[in-house]
């Protein structure tokens, strides 16, 4: 025992007294036993906000992009709002599984998974966005670097958004295989309990013949460092680029150098909203208490409050920069941002972004199930009126007063938006029902550290 | 081919580092060693070479790191020069900022999924590949030490025995069709 030794203010990660069988079992009720009512219903509401958004997506594409509220003014609206959101809050699981662990933080085996299928879920919904503005999506592969067929251009690499088009495409391949490899022995626990013939036949497929070799664990564990490794810079550098859309332009309101940091902690900030927001529901209903403890939400929504504060902290370093650089332009159109008529906005993102985390000083409330659900979705929300809030308001009042207008949404714009929340929530739902959702081969290495009833047993022992 | 297999099956991780250790002192081979997740310490105590998978992400990151240097300086600067919004196209140094983040994107491209593809190799893991586990709980919670010998099984029982085992199986190496 003494090589488990883990010092006693470390709080247990897994709690219930579990023994390796019992972590198995728990783990793979959720995918060996029945969907519940409250699944299907969620599914339903789900599926149909994403056939929905079907809809609107072809009615869109079969008509043009003049369905959406577009105008000439505000040429980039909800549907760049929609993508950023969306690939920040594919952030939070590379981060959790690649920076936590080069930081060997024990508490992140129990979130990595589903954060992980979170982000590429999320980063699926972010594509849709610029696929389908380019309106004729079936051209999508003239974005590649290949000569082109009908004329011989190529693509322009000064682009920053053929920077997004690398780095995403390589953020969601690298988080995918990331997320594979590390769900290659779970799926192989499940594949070696499975007794039904179908549900074998498929374990096997996917479990790719793992049989936990001393050899195949070595590398097994060197290529998830490496991975982690190389996927910390990926993932700074993802919203980066990200940013880099705008940061690059001559916008005021855009062009501005904290846009990088500030939108790589606002990506955290919304990630971990979003995971938060998932798990308080899913160790519910897959009865996981025992691994997604109240110290898991505790520490989560610390790291909440921590960005929050960033974020907080580059809105207001834009404000004075704007102030400070004596640009006129810079400075109305963040005077325009607080004051003008988009305020509400502003107000909402400043309420929901920098005001509500704050409450997480508060040991009572950070480790309270019920607020910690209601902030991070009132950091959902706050995150998505922060791109608005950029994008829009930097937009609608341009150099020439006679162009000024506002955006409103048309029931496209809403609809394919509800429609990519749908099918993020169909993907999620079909995952919690089919896959380990907890790296189960990962809690096992910590269970004799950090469960507690092994911690229980040292304190008795020494 | 050795005639005979044994088996030594335990339920915990320490039970399985101390055996390791035992077998190995007698100067016993092991043949393999199943495990339900990374026993930490087990490959040191197993004597296995310490793993080259880092050295080959480093190097198929240099390879990824040159193939965006050689793809962007032969698009941009030989093939198809362009003056877009006045960034400087006439010689690779010049417009080189604008391509760092695709340099930076495919370095980590080709090093992460291609050192993952030859992980899948070395270790044999693909679609439709069999698992080899002898027993189907090494991937929940019991640990397999697999021993191939010639002769008698006496001596190498007794020693397994001394070990807090759970289980010892038998089993004759039949030659068949998958040897």
């Amino acid at each position: 025992m003494a090589s488990h030794y883990e010092a006693p203010i470390r709080k247990p990660l897994v709690t219930g007294g579990k023994s390796y069988h019992d972590v198995s079992v728990d783990i793979v009720n959720a995918v060996e036993g029945k969907a519940n009512k409250q699944w299907w219903i969620v599914f339903s509401i789900a599926l149909i906000m994403f056939l929905w958004g079907i809809g609107c997506i072809i009615y869109t594409i079969s008509t043009g992009i003049g369905a959406w509220g577009l105008n000439k003014t505000v040429g980039w609206a909800w549907d760049i709002t929609n993508f950023v959101w969306w690939v920040g809050i594919g952030h939070a699981g590379t981060l959790i599984s690649a920076v936590l662990l080069l930081f060997r933080q024990k508490w992140r085996m129990a979130i990595n998974r589903s954060a992980e299928a979170m982000t590429i879920f999320s980063v699926i919904q972010a594509g849709l966005f610029p696929i389908i503005h380019m309106g004729r999506p079936w051209l999508a592969f003239w974005t590649l670097p290949i000569p082109n067929a009908y004329g011989s251009l190529w693509v322009n690499f000064n682009s920053p958004l053929l920077w997004d088009v690398f780095a995403i495409s390589t953020y969601l391949s690298v988080s995918l295989v990331f997320w594979w490899t590390g769900l290659l022995p779970d799926f192989a626990m499940i594949r070696d309990r499975a007794v039904k013939p179908f549900q074998k036949k498929i374990y096997s497929l996917v479990s790719f013949g793992w049989s936990g070799r001393a050899k195949d664990w070595q590398r097994f564990e060197e290529v998830s460092l490496v991975l982690a490794g190389l996927a910390t810079p990926l993932v700074l550098s993802v919203h980066t680029i990200v940013s880099f859309d705008f940061a690059t332009s001559v916008i005021p309101g855009w062009h501005t150098t904290i846009f990088p940091p500030y939108f790589v902690a606002g990506a955290i900030f919304s990630g971990f909203a979003m995971v938060q927001t998932l798990l308080i529901v899913m160790r519910k209903v897959s009865n996981l208490e025992n691994y997604i403890t109240i110290q898991h939400i505790e520490l989560m929504n610390i790291v909440i409050m921590i960005t929050g504060c960033i974020v907080g902290c580059a809105y207001i370093t834009e404000l004075f920069i704007a102030w400070y650089s004596g640009v006129e332009y810079e400075q109305y159109a963040f005077l325009n941002r607080a004051t003008g008529p988009y305020w509400w906005a502003y107000w909402s993102m400043m309420t929901c972004n920098v005001f509500s985390p704050q409450f997480m000083w508060v040991k009572k409330l950070r480790t309270s199930i019920v607020f910690s659900f209601v902030i991070s979705i009132v950091v959902n929300i706050g995150m998505w009126f922060e791109r608005f809030v950029i994008i829009v308001t930097s937009l609608h009042r341009d150099y020439l007063p006679s162009s000024w207008t506002m955006f409103s949404p048309t029931v496209f714009d809403i609809g394919i938006f509800l429609g990519t929340i749908g099918f993020f929530f169909v993907l999620f739902l079909l995952y919690s029902r089919t896959f380990p959702v907890i790296a189960q081969a990962e809690v096992k290495t910590i269970l004799k550290t950090s469960g507690d009833n092994y911690k229980k047993m040292r304190d008795k022992n020494g | 081919m050795a005639e005979k297999i044994l088996h030594a099956i335990y339920d915990d991780d320490d039970k399985l580092l101390a055996a390791v250790k035992k077998i190995k002192e007698a100067k016993i081979d092991i043949e393999e060693v199943y495990t339900p997740f990374p026993v930490h310490g087990l490959d040191k105590v197993l004597g296995l070479k310490e793993t080259r998978l880092a050295i080959t992400a480093f190097i198929y990151g240099c390879i990824g790191f040159s193939f965006a240097i050689w793809m962007m300086n032969h698009i941009m600067i030989l093939d198809w020069p362009q003056n877009i919004g006045g960034k400087p196209s006439f010689s690779f140094i010049e417009n080189m900022p604008s391509f760092v983040p695709i340099m930076f994107e495919l370095t980590v491209f080709f090093a992460a999924h291609l050192m993952v593809i030859t992980f899948y190799l070395r270790s044999k893991l693909w679609p439709f590949k069999e698992a080899e586990n002898p027993i189907p709980s090494t991937t929940d919670d019991k640990f397999l030490i697999e021993i191939k010998f010639d002769g008698s099984e006496k001596e190498i029982k007794k020693l397994i025995k001394e070990t807090d085992v759970l289980e010892i199986k038998l089993h004759s190496n039949k030659k068949n069709d998958n040897d």
